[in-house]
Parts: structure tokens; C-alpha cells; sequence
């Protein structure tokens, strides 16, 4: 008997804005505790939440990068239950009429088919405030709010994912979507993007859906692969023994690679879900609708085309520049009105990606902005150094953050085009290896490259690699 | 006669002339508020009057040419006033300090008005009678032993005991209406949306207003005018100019046509209170208006209606207050639901208790659509019928409450009877519409009756100059 496994996600991202949800407080990351707060995200008795339109255009556009249909008519509802990072003791979210639903995302599965996956809905929520625990157990708990009312959306799947390395994949791509629409920076230890499961087995060929499993306290895309893969044995191992699976909200643990029970269905909330008396329905004309989404930005399968039919780059290239909307903007500054694209693709996804990956820094954090790399691929174009140099002058520029032309100056790192100072070098060379040079002329290719070596290497890789080769050979098969 | 006698109408000129300022009324009233604490049974109207601290809102006071020139206004204590407690009259507040103001304090104060003393009242709203306050019992003034009708008892009962100018009071389902018909005072429950709600403490989100309580119609217009107007800070408040009440007043209402729904003065009224309004409507006659009976057949269902969607606001208004970001916390423990439990069984009383159980179970899962979307549902035939009503007549009269004020301690354990006086009260509610109470006589023994006149949505106006007549004959 094999099983399937059936996911569904349900994802929370935090949507970029300056402000709150519901109140003018900075929604910068960071602050000290409880810097940002007002009478409304703190819930102080008698204050009222008026709804940030930045976060509607947000949401709208976070949307229309889904595929959702947008309603013209959605509303706010109180989510009532008790938590001290709740200062209301509700939180202010969408039920019944969501602002975006029926949207989906395309996604290459396993074996490199085209999947869709089914959006239920996307809707608006506000953030709750962040207990912080003392380090002694029996110490106290404080509560910071600032995170409090924070706009986040909530991503609901349906449940069409059937393997935790598809559910990987939708969660790398949704990623992209949302980072390339500028809705989010979705950077999960910052807690701008979470993610719940949702999980049953069914035996394969079945339609019904087996007993759901939600699974928590995921910090990783890669946890979430982890954790679902864990799960699909457990329940198989339970459902094989003729077992029985109760309905469940289970925590992941990431130092045992599993999964623990944390509440049953018995003790889940009754939220009581009802319109919110305090806000108006938010009504979104057609018109507005249109707006946004004429200045929607270029999205993921958008870029990766372009940089094909435009630049003329592989489908891999493309494909391993766009994973990051960041790095395919580098890639793009850096190679306006030049020819040969390619080759900045090549360096970039190398040379770059490595000091990146090494310093474990984001491109917008790199010292060499795109006009610097630029620059350099200019010196070397026009010959004023090698590829070789190039190299060097590249790790100088990461390493002091100076342009290439004042690296190259400053080193006198500039090539090596004098025909009499090469040719001065060359017979030096000849002098001091006759042995070598006889072999050669004897018919022993390989010393060439010996001595093309030897000529630069005296000349520290500086000289025109095209004029030594010429004159070496002219100057040994003309004696 | 103290200043503290005086209306805000009769104030005004002396203000302007320099021949009283701020601190001379607030004297008087201190003087007055003091000698009521030393009568057998005090009116008890005050949940804090703080002369020092309204002094220091008179210092910062320097206007002449505003509408309310430096006259101390008395706040319900569920009005947010900055560096004053705010307790709702409710232990689990007991040490609330607000740290700012409501927005109609913020209009109050830029029109003149000295936020002065909080008034007392049933705890976070919920009541007719103002027994369910945790700092006592308001007393009428008209007799004693009476109620001052509730929840906003405090401000009824002080400004017609001359203990305060005027008050700001708030009226979720009668609140403000109720009370001044029992102590003959004038009350007004503005349009939903015509005050700002900010700051208000929420009982039921979707029908609390703010409004005066004034010893004249004119007063009310007044302070009307003072706290009015639209406000970013509160979404469901309505962009409206407004309007000079004042200038409503004295008008008259010939061929102004007032609508008597029959089902108003049905089983229930007491024969006293119906030949008080019936008298009412007769001056209202004579002033030359027509009137004509109407149908709002849908009223049987206002009680039922009103007290799920309230309640169920309420559920949800009043959860914050569970003793970790607010409320007393009244019990150290480690264990947070016990924590929660012990603080909510303690500081809140049986009637708010009463009502957050009610609308807890409400919107509970398998219940709602059975009873919290009925409700709504009900809600808009309610609200169609005044609809259809206001297409025929200008205003609508009728009964305040079908009972005058009854002795204190009477109802306290029957809540169901208490919940059905309010049954004249609450429709408008359901509505969003304006009404107000202006007296319209007394029983044999003494106990002031009022009459309701309500208006079509932002039509105070009509309300202010069809209470004047009513007042001009009864004064």
C-alpha cells in the first residue's frame, strides 16, 4: 500500500510599508522595545484603528503577483482569543470576505513538469507584539510591541502540493513573486515570511482526504522540507500499523529533526470571527485595480524571459541570476548599452557570487556597485589590462572598495604593450634558457609555454599576453 | 443661585464680559458637589472631581471669543480625558490614568470647554439604572430613593441636581435618553458617526455615541456644535459640516409633519408616562405640526436584536481587560489562564459578566449564524423600517422609557425586566439615528416623564427646534 501525501501552506508575509496597519507607528525592524507604539496598536481603552492605504495598495498589488482575483467589496474581522502579545485580546483580520482570492503560482516539481498551485486566498491581517522570556526560567516575561499591527498577509494554499520538495519549491517561488513585486523583503529570520502546514496521507488512488496535520515552527524553507518529510513517515508508519490519527497542531523541532504534539483538535480556539465594528468594508474600485496593476513590477517568469530574449543569455544563466530579484538587478545596471552580456552574466554568477557567499552578505550590501564592475570590464575590453589582472584588480575592489582605475593606477597594474621593453624581456629569457630554447626548436612544443611563462612572470603578468606570444616566436625561429 | 446652577446659555454673556471667569463656576460647584456629600443620601454623582487638575485645564485657558468660553463641561468616566482616570466605573479600571484625550474632548476644549470632573455611571455602560457602578449607587434627585435612570446616571442626575453645567454622556442603546427623561434634563444621542468615537471606551462599537446632557435644549445645541465633526482618527465617523444648532432653536414648526408610531404606546406603558407624552405631542399640535400615526412593525424584534449585537461587541470590546496590559491585576500567579480567570472574576460586575457571557456565546462557533447574523439581519429591517417612516413625516415622537424612575434596588434581579425598558431606546440605536429626551411633564408623584423625538439621520436640526416648543410649554 503506498500513500500520498497531501500539504496545503498557509503563509504569513510581512508587507513592506513604512507604517503600521492601523496607525501611523513606524513598522521598521529593530527598534528598541516598545519605541514604536500609540494609544491604537497598544489596544488602549477608547482608541481606534483607521485602516493605512499603503497596506490596501500592498495587498492589491501582493494580489495581482498571485493571480487573485481582487473583491471590490472585502471587510475586517476580529480574530477574539487570549494572549499577552495581544493587546486587544483580538486580532484584526479578514474572514468571510477576503481582499484577494482564487489566485495560483506555477512551479517546476521534481521531475521538471509544470505544476499549479491553488491559491485560496491572500488577505490582510495585523501583526501581534513579541513575548521576550528571561533566560531564567522563573524570570519574567516582557512583551515588546513594536511588531505590534505590523501589516502581514496570509497566504492560503489549497491543498494541491503533494511532496515536501514541491512544497519547497512553491515556498522559493512565492518568495520570488513577493520580493520581485516589492510587496516584502520576506526575509525569515527578520519574521517577515511564516510558515504552517498542513498535512494528511491518503492511499494513493483515493479522493478523500485523510486525517490534517498543522505543523508549526518552521524557521527555514529547508525546515519545512524537514519537517514534511518527517511527518509523511510518521503517518504512514501509523496508518500501515492500523493506526488511527487524531486531528492535531503539532511543533516542529529542529534539534531532533520531528515533530511534537502541541494541542488536539479538542483545544483549538473558537476565534468567533465577526465583522469589525470599527471599520468601514473596504471598497476597491475596478479603476483602482487597474492602476495598480499597470505599475506592477516585472515579475520572476517576466525577468527570466526577458534576460533570455534581451541579453541573449542561456535559460540556466537567467534562471540562476533571477533567484534573487537583487542580483538580476545588478546584472542589468551593470551591462546597460554593453555588447557582450554574457560575459558580465559569467563573472557575475562566479566571480560575485563567491565573494558574496563567503562574506555571507546580500548584493546590496557588496562593496562593487554595478558601475564599478563595469568599469573594469571596460579596462579590459579595451586592453589596458588582462583577464588575469582583471582577477586581481576584482579582489582589490572587494577588499578596499576602491574603483578598478584607481586600483590599476595605484599598482601600476596597467599591460604591458611596449614592443622593445617585451622584446628586452624576451631575449633575457632566451639567454638564460638556451637548453630550453633548443628543445624547442627541435620540435618540442611544450617549451613554448614554458618560456611564454617565464616572460611574464618577469614582467609580474603585466605584458600583452597576443604581443609576447608574437614576439617569442619571431624572435627564437628567426635566429 | 450658585453659578452652578447656571446654563451654559446663561453663562456665556457673563463670561464675555468678564464678570465671571472659569474659576468662579468651578468654586461654585466644588461648594456644590461638597454640600450634596454631606446629605442622609448623596446623588454620589462623581467618580472624581479634581479641582486642582481642572484648574490647571483653566490655566492653559485663554479665549474669549469661543462657543463654550472656559465652562467646565462634566465627562462620563468612560470618556478618555488626558492625565485623568478613566475607570468606567468598573474596579478592573479602577487605576486607569488616561494618557490622552478623546477627539470630542480635543473639539471641547478648542471650542472652550473645560473637561471637569468624571461622572459616575453603570460600569462600562451597561445598565438603566446606574446600580452597576463599583463606586456606588447615583441617586435621582427628584426623589432619592429613586434611580437616576442609567447608564449615563451620573451626568442625568448631576446636572439636574445642579452639580454640574452640562455633561458629556454616551448612549449605546438609551443611555443618555433613558436617564435625563427620569431626572428632566435634556439629552441627545447624535447621528452615528456626527461625534467621533475616539476615545470613547467601547461598549458595543456599532451604536455607541457621544452626547450632551443639558438643563436646556439650547445648551444641548451648543455642546452639540463643541464636540462635533468629522475625524481621521475614527473610520466609521462621518464627514459632515456642522450645522449651527443653535440657530434651529426658536423656529417654528408649522406643517412640520411628526410621525406617532402605534406600536410605541402598545402593552407596557404606563398609563402616567402616556398621558405625560400624549400632552407632549398635543403641545406639538398646537404649535401648528401634523401629526400623523405611523407603523414601525419590526420593533418587537429592537430588544432581541439590540441585546445579541451589543453583547457580542462587547464580548470582544471588553477582552483586553484581563490584567496584564490593562486592568487590575488583582491575584499573583504563574498560571496565565488562571491569571486571566481570577482577574476578570474579580474586577468586573455581575452585569458586565452577564453580558460578555452573553456575547461570547453568541459568536461562538454553531451559534453565530443562528443568532449574532439573524441579528443583523434584523437590524437592517429595523433599519428599513425608519426608512420608509422618514419618507412620510420629519420626526417621530414617542415615549423615553415606558416606566418613570423606579426605586433603587427593584429591578436588581430581574435583568430580562430591565432589558425590556429599554425597548423604546434601542431602535434608534439599531438605526444610527439621532434622538433625543426633552421633559414633557411629571406623574402625580413628582417623577419626571420625557419624550423621545427622533430625526432622519444628520437631522438634529429638527430635533433641537421641535424640542424647544415641547420645552417652552412644560418649563
Amino acid at each position: 500500500m503506498t500513500y500520498e501525501a497531501v500539504i496545503g501552506l498557509e503563509i504569513h508575509v510581512q508587507l513592506n510599508t513604512k507604517t503600521k496597519t492601523f496607525c501611523s507607528c513606524s513598522a521598521e525592524y529593530g527598534a528598541r522595545p516598545n519605541s514604536h507604539t500609540c494609544p491604537v496598536c497598544l489596544g488602549l481603552p477608547g482608541a481606534l484603528p483607521v485602516i493605512n492605504e499603503r497596506v490596501l495598495i500592498q495587498g492589491v498589488i501582493a494580489g495581482l503577483a498571485l493571480s487573485c482575483e481582487i473583491s471590490n467589496f472585502s471587510v475586517f474581522a476580529r480574530k477574539n482569543y487570549f494572549y499577552p502579545d495581544l493587546p486587544k485580546a483580538y486580532q484584526i483580520s479578514q474572514y468571510e470576505l477576503p481582499l484577494n482570492k482564487n489566485g495560483h503560482v506555477m512551479i517546476l516539481n521534481e521531475k521538471g513538469r509544470e505544476k499549479r498551485i491553488g491559491i485560496i486566498r491572500a488577505h490582510l491581517e495585523e501583526d501581534a507584539g513579541k513575548l521576550v522570556h528571561d533566560e531564567n526560567p522563573k524570570g519574567p516575561s516582557y512583551i515588546d510591541f513594536n511588531r505590534c499591527g505590523v501589516p502581514l498577509l496570509e497566504i492560503v494554499t489549497e491543498p494541491d502540493i503533494r511532496s515536501p520538495e514541491e512544497a519547497y519549491r512553491f515556498l522559493v517561488a512565492i518568495k520570488e513573486i513577493l520580493q520581485y513585486a516589492g510587496v516584502s523583503e520576506c526575509n525569515m529570520e527578520k519574521g517577515e515570511l511564516r510558515v504552517d502546514v498542513n498535512i494528511s496521507l491518503r492511499e494513493s488512488g483515493e479522493e478523500a482526504f485523510g486525517v490534517k496535520q498543522e505543523i508549526k515552527n518552521m524557521n527555514s524553507f529547508a525546515n519545512v522540507r524537514r519537517a514534511l518529510e518527517y511527518e509523511i513517515k510518521r503517518q504512514a508508519r501509523i496508518l500501515r500499523t492500523g493506526g488511527k490519527l487524531k486531528q492535531e497542531t503539532r511543533l516542529f523541532d529542529q534539534t531532533k529533526n520531528s515533530t511534537i504534539t502541541m494541542r488536539t483538535k479538542e483545544e483549538a480556539h473558537d476565534y468567533r470571527y465577526f465583522p469589525d465594528p470599527d471599520l468601514v468594508p473596504i471598497v476597491i474600485e475596478d479603476e483602482f485595480i487597474e492602476n495598480v496593476h499597470k505599475k506592477l513590477p516585472e515579475l520572476p517568469e517576466q525577468k527570466r524571459d526577458r534576460l533570455v530574449t534581451h541579453y541573449g543569455l542561456t535559460r540556466y544563466d537567467a534562471e540562476n541570476l533571477c533567484t534573487s530579484y537583487k542580483i538580476a538587478n545588478y546584472f542589468e545596471a551593470t551591462c546597460k548599452n554593453y555588447q557582450q552580456p554574457k560575459k558580465i552574466a559569467n563573472w557575475i554568477l562566479s566571480e560575485v557570487m563567491k565573494v558574496l557567499n563567503q562574506e555571507k552578505i546580500e548584493i546590496d550590501q557588496f562593496k562593487v556597485t554595478p558601475s564599478n564592475l563595469r568599469e573594469l570590464f571596460d579596462l579590459l575590453d579595451s586592453g589596458v589590462i588582462s583577464g588575469k589582472i582583471a582577477k586581481e584588480v576584482f579582489s582589490l575592489m572587494v577588499a578596499t572598495g576602491k574603483t578598478a582605475k584607481i586600483i590599476v593606477e595605484e599598482k601600476g597594474l596597467k599591460q604591458l604593450t611596449d614592443k622593445d621593453h617585451i622584446n628586452k624581456v624576451v631575449d633575457e629569457v632566451i639567454a638564460e634558457n638556451e637548453k630550453v630554447v633548443s628543445e624547442y626548436r627541435d620540435g618540442k612544443m611544450k617549451a613554448f609555454g614554458f618560456l611564454m611563462g617565464q616572460v611574464m612572470r618577469k614582467t609580474k603578468g603585466k605584458a600583452n599576453p597576443h604581443l609576447v606570444n608574437e614576439l617569442l616566436k619571431e624572435r627564437i625561429e628567426n635566429k | 443661585m450658585g453659578l452652578n446652577e447656571y446654563t451654559i446659555e446663561q453663562l456665556r454673556p457673563l463670561l464675555k464680559g468678564g464678570e465671571v471667569i472659569p474659576m468662579d463656576i468651578i468654586r461654585d460647584l466644588g461648594q456644590a458637589i461638597e454640600k450634596d456629600n454631606q446629605h442622609a443620601l448623596p446623588l454620589n454623582t462623581y467618580v472624581s472631581f479634581d479641582i486642582d487638575h481642572i484648574s490647571k485645564g483653566i490655566a492653559s485657558f485663554d479665549n474669549r471669543e469661543t462657543l463654550l468660553l472656559g465652562i467646565p463641561i462634566a465627562v462620563k468616566d468612560i470618556i478618555n480625558v488626558v492625565g485623568t482616570k478613566t475607570t468606567c466605573a468598573s474596579k478592573i479600571l479602577q487605576d486607569y490614568v488616561s494618557p490622552y484625550d478623546a477627539t470630542a474632548i480635543t473639539y471641547l476644549r478648542q471650542n472652550g470647554g473645560i473637561p471637569a470632573g468624571k461622572l459616575n455611571m453603570d460600569e462600562f455602560a451597561m445598565g438603566s439604572t446606574n446600580e452597576n457602578s463599583a463606586f456606588g449607587v447615583v441617586r435621582n434627585p427628584y426623589n432619592r430613593e429613586k434611580i437616576p435612570g442609567g447608564s449615563s446616571g451620573g451626568a442625568a442626575s448631576a446636572v439636574a441636581g445642579g452639580l454640574a453645567v452640562a455633561a458629556l454622556g454616551s448612549d449605546t442603546g438609551g443611555s443618555i435618553r433613558q436617564p435625563a427623561s427620569m431626572c428632566a434634563v435634556f439629552g441627545i444621542k447624535p447621528t452615528y458617526g456626527r461625534v467621533s468615537r475616539y476615545g470613547l471606551v467601547a461598549y458595543a462599537s456599532s451604536f455607541d455615541q457621544i452626547g450632551p446632557v443639558t438643563k436646556t435644549v439650547m445648551d444641548g445645541a451648543l455642546l452639540l456644535e463643541a464636540i462635533s465633526g468629522y475625524d481621521t482618527k475614527d473610520s466609521t465617523s462621518a464627514e459632515e459640516r456642522t450645522p449651527r444648532f443653535s440657530s434651529n432653536i426658536g423656529r417654528a414648526i408649522k406643517d412640520v409633519r411628526i410621525g406617532v408610531p402605534e406600536e410605541y404606546f402598545g402593552e407596557g406603558l404606563d398609563e402616567e408616562v402616556r398621558k405625560n407624552v400624549e400632552k407632549g405631542i398635543s403641545i406639538l399640535k398646537d404649535a401648528g405640526a401634523i401629526i400623523k400615526p405611523i407603523h414601525l412593525t419590526y420593533t418587537k424584534y429592537a430588544i432581541a436584536t439590540y441585546y445579541i449585537i451589543a453583547t457580542a461587541e462587547a464580548s470582544s470590546n471588553l477582552a483586553r481587560f484581563e490584567g496584564i496590559r490593562y486592568g487590575t491585576r488583582f491575584v499573583d500567579t504563574e498560571e496565565l489562564i488562571e491569571l486571566y480567570e481570577e482577574n476578570r472574576s474579580r474586577g468586573f460586575g455581575d452585569e458586565v459578566k452577564r453580558r460578555i457571557l452573553l456575547g461570547t456565546f453568541t459568536l461562538s462557533s454553531g451559534y453565530y449564524d443562528a443568532y449574532y447574523l439573524k441579528a443583523q439581519k434584523a437590524r437592517t429591517l429595523i433599519c428599513e423600517d425608519f426608512k420608509g417612516a422618514f419618507k412620510e413625516v420629519d420626526i417621530i415622537v414617542t415615549p423615553v422609557s415606558p416606566v418613570p424612575a423606579w426605586d433603587i434596588g427593584k429591578m436588581v434581579n430581574d435583568p430580562l425586566q430591565m432589558y425590556l425598558a429599554d425597548v423604546y431606546t434601542v431602535p434608534v440605536n439599531l438605526a444610527g439615528l439621532p434622538a433625543a429626551s426633552v421633559n414633557c411633564g411629571k406623574t402625580s408623584e413628582g417623577l419626571p416623564v420625557g419624550l423621545q423625538i427622533i430625526a432622519n439621520h444628520f437631522r438634529e436640526d429638527e430635533i433641537f427646534r421641535t424640542a424647544r416648543i415641547v420645552e417652552e410649554v412644560v418649563r
